[in-house]
């Protein structure tokens, strides 16, 4: 194959990856064989095809990311609008170093939105982790394709509603007027005060999250458990090992190392609770309960002006969102884990 | 991989003649009794809320008045509430907006990922870890809400209708999927394309793309129901409720509970006699359905585009 492609080609296949040559050297010996290394200028045009192709991406992350980026620097500044025409703006205001960051320090309502972020995160960890896992080994073991089948189109259906959809079934089902109440009270049972009630808020989220996302968090355990040799099982009840006994000595273990890259996905990811389901209920239940860090952004910043001091709040959250998410791979890989990416992509 | 493949004929064929998998021996009463109850409650539960919008839409006044509110069940149906969200103005306007929005927006995400992700399929070129890490950074850090919104504002895309979807046109996730996908094509295809004179375009349109038709609708999906379901862009890049798209609508004349219908850009509403409350559920019934009409069709092919984006992320 090497032989019938170009010079180019054949540094690629042969000397593999990607590897530039060795600054100032234009040819290098392979197995006896004479190389030669294409310039810079001919691999740009040779590959100028697939620079192409990925232009349009760049372009696109370049304006919508790469400089709001940039344009956080008016979590430096007294940012306003009006100091310049359009972008100059971002420049020309005022400097003010990390006065925005001790007026976000000094705002209750901002830790308010921290605290409710974590306890979320918490919340979510306890009651929303586990139930992707039973529910998928419960599917696992069901024999019939078409009853498989069916389940798992019921169970991935709500991951595709939107919030919007989602947040207006819950109300229909608990206010006062719902589906649920009524059906309590006729029955002379006080309903609990569900909707709007910022002590239950909480637990209401997160009963939300279940149902919209915990079915289709299924597909990902069953996979795990389809690649489980059934040898294993087969030796392990040979050997006089129970039923439970293969689910804690088998199944669980097979699965163990989807449980710990989610976990650790989720730990990484223990700033981002959701934002348009909170942004939702927010006038129900009142900011006390409903502000997390993503709304406490959007209300600080669009609804009320504060441009500099949420976008210190914004920028706060993504470095530290970072560093979670670096530090919890550093944790998968210290476990032995793959972890969410490796040391380098491939 | 191919040991799986036959771990799980000889399953098959196990199962055939005993009806049962190895891991099913000896399973308990109380297991068997559970794993059909959680699966069962778990189905039920997604289903009754949904059925119950779909019954209220349909109910006739009497009904939803019998019953003060959401209905299970009605004997008496109607499709007036229907009637009425058509002939106003505000829903097809708003359903409109929505569609022409999602189409528009997962074609351009679609195309800018196939691309990109061809792109980035072959690391010998040049640039390629730059140009992947560039895309992949996207990913772990965002730029964050309040500069983006000032971009938007500030390249003439406020209070359009592009504001809904170009802000949101690309997402690592999807090209994560789509380039394992092709990277883990046999290159001899490619090889053989090249060596007859193809050009790389006509790779990506003539080999690539038919081997590639399930991930690509899996990414498809997403980028749609991303952009069909999303109602933040609307809150925060559009000031005329006029041009609001469907999900817009729906939270502030459903959740909201604001009279949308009346004030509809000045136009009478012919009146159906439907109830507020079927009217209400109507409209959530017209915001689930095209979902719920694509995702069975691409349902099969979902294992395949969670598990590559999750592993190989």
């Amino acid at each position: 194959m090497a032989q019938a492609t170009t010079g180019s080609e054949a540094t690629r296949t042969v000397a593999g990856r990607s590897r530039a040559p060795r600054k100032g050297r234009t040819a290098s010996v392979l197995d006896g064989q004479v190389i030669h290394h294409p310039s810079r200028w001919t691999r740009i045009k040779n590959d100028a095809p697939f620079l192409l192709m990925c232009l349009p991406t760049l372009v696109f992350l370049s304006i919508f990311h790469y400089f709001p980026m940039l344009g956080n620097i008016m979590a430096f500044e007294d940012y306003s609008p009006f100091s310049a025409p359009g972008f100059q703006s971002f420049i020309w205001s005022d400097w003010v170093g990390l006065e925005n960051f001790r007026i976000l320090f000094d705002d209750p309502a901002f830790w308010r939105s921290v605290l409710n972020t974590l306890v979320l995160t918490g919340l979510n960890l306890l009651l929303y982790f586990p139930v992707p896992i039973i529910l998928a080994i419960a599917l696992n073991s069901i024999n019939s394709y078409w009853v498989k089948s069916i389940t798992q189109s019921i169970f991935y259906l709500p991951h595709f509603l939107s919030w919007v959809v989602v947040v207006t079934l819950f109300t229909r089902l608990f206010s006062p007027v719902g589906l649920v109440t009524g059906f309590l009270e006729r029955r002379g049972i006080d309903a609990p005060h569900i909707i709007g009630n910022p002590d239950i808020f909480p637990f209401l989220v997160t009963q939300q999250s279940v149902w919209k996302d915990a079915g289709w968090g299924v597909i990902i355990f069953l996979a795990a458990l389809a690649a489980v040799s059934h040898d294993l099982h087969e030796a392990a009840a040979m050997d006089g090992c129970g039923w439970w006994g293969r689910m804690w000595h088998v199944t669980l273990p097979a699965i163990r190392p989807t449980i710990v890259m989610l976990l650790i996905l989720r730990l990484g990811d223990a700033l981002n609770v959701g934002f348009e389901q909170f942004l939702l209920q927010r006038p129900a239940v009142g900011p006390d309960a409903a502000e997390v860090m993503d709304t406490y952004v959007y209300y600080v910043g669009i609804d009320g002006g504060g441009f500099s001091q949420a976008a210190a709040a914004g920028l706060l959250k993504g470095v530290i969102g970072l560093v979670l998410v670096l530090a919890a791979n550093k944790a998968a890989h210290a476990l032995g884990e793959d972890g969410i990416y490796r040391g380098r992509p491939s | 991989m191919s040991t799986t493949v036959l771990a799980g004929d000889a399953t098959a064929r196990r199962r055939k003649l005993t009806g049962k998998a190895p891991w099913q021996h000896d399973e308990p009463w109380s297991v068997r009794i559970g794993k059909w109850l959680i699966l069962g409650l778990f189905a039920l539960v997604i289903i009754i809320p949904l059925w119950m919008v779909v019954a209220t839409s349909l109910a006739s006044t009497k009904a939803v008045g019998e019953a003060g509110g959401m209905v299970l069940w009605t004997s008496d149906t109607s499709l007036n509430a229907y009637k009425t969200i058509l002939s106003s103005s505000r829903i097809p306007r708003a359903l409109g907006i929505s569609l022409v929005a999602t189409v528009l927006g997962t074609i351009l995400s679609s195309a800018m990922t196939i691309l990109c992700a061809y792109g980035l399929s072959r690391p010998s070129t040049i640039g390629h870890k730059f140009i992947l890490w560039t895309v992949l950074f996207t990913y772990l850090f965002g730029p964050g809400l309040i500069p983006v919104y000032l971009v938007v504002r500030n390249i003439g895309i406020y209070n359009t209708i592009w504001a809904l979807f170009v802000p949101n046109l690309f997402a690592a996730f999807n090209l994560i999927v789509l380039r394992s996908f092709f990277m883990g094509l046999p290159t001899e295809l490619t090889d053989s394309a090249r060596l007859d004179g193809a050009s790389e375009w006509g790779i990506l349109r003539k080999v690539i793309l038919p081997l590639s038709k399930a991930p690509i609708a899996v990414i498809s999906l997403f980028y749609g129901v991303g952009f069909w379901n999303n109602f933040f862009n609307a809150m925060l890049y559009l000031d005329d409720s006029n041009n609001y798209p469907l999900q817009m609508v729906l939270r502030d004349y459903v959740l909201n509970g604001s009279n949308m219908l009346n004030k509809a850009s000045g136009s009478e509403v012919i009146v159906h006699n439907a109830p507020q409350t079927s009217i209400q559920m109507a409209v959530v019934v017209v915001a689930m359905v095209p979902v719920m009409l694509v995702y069975p069709f691409v349902q099969k092919h979902f294992v395949q585009g969670v598990i590559i984006g999750a592993v190989k992320g």
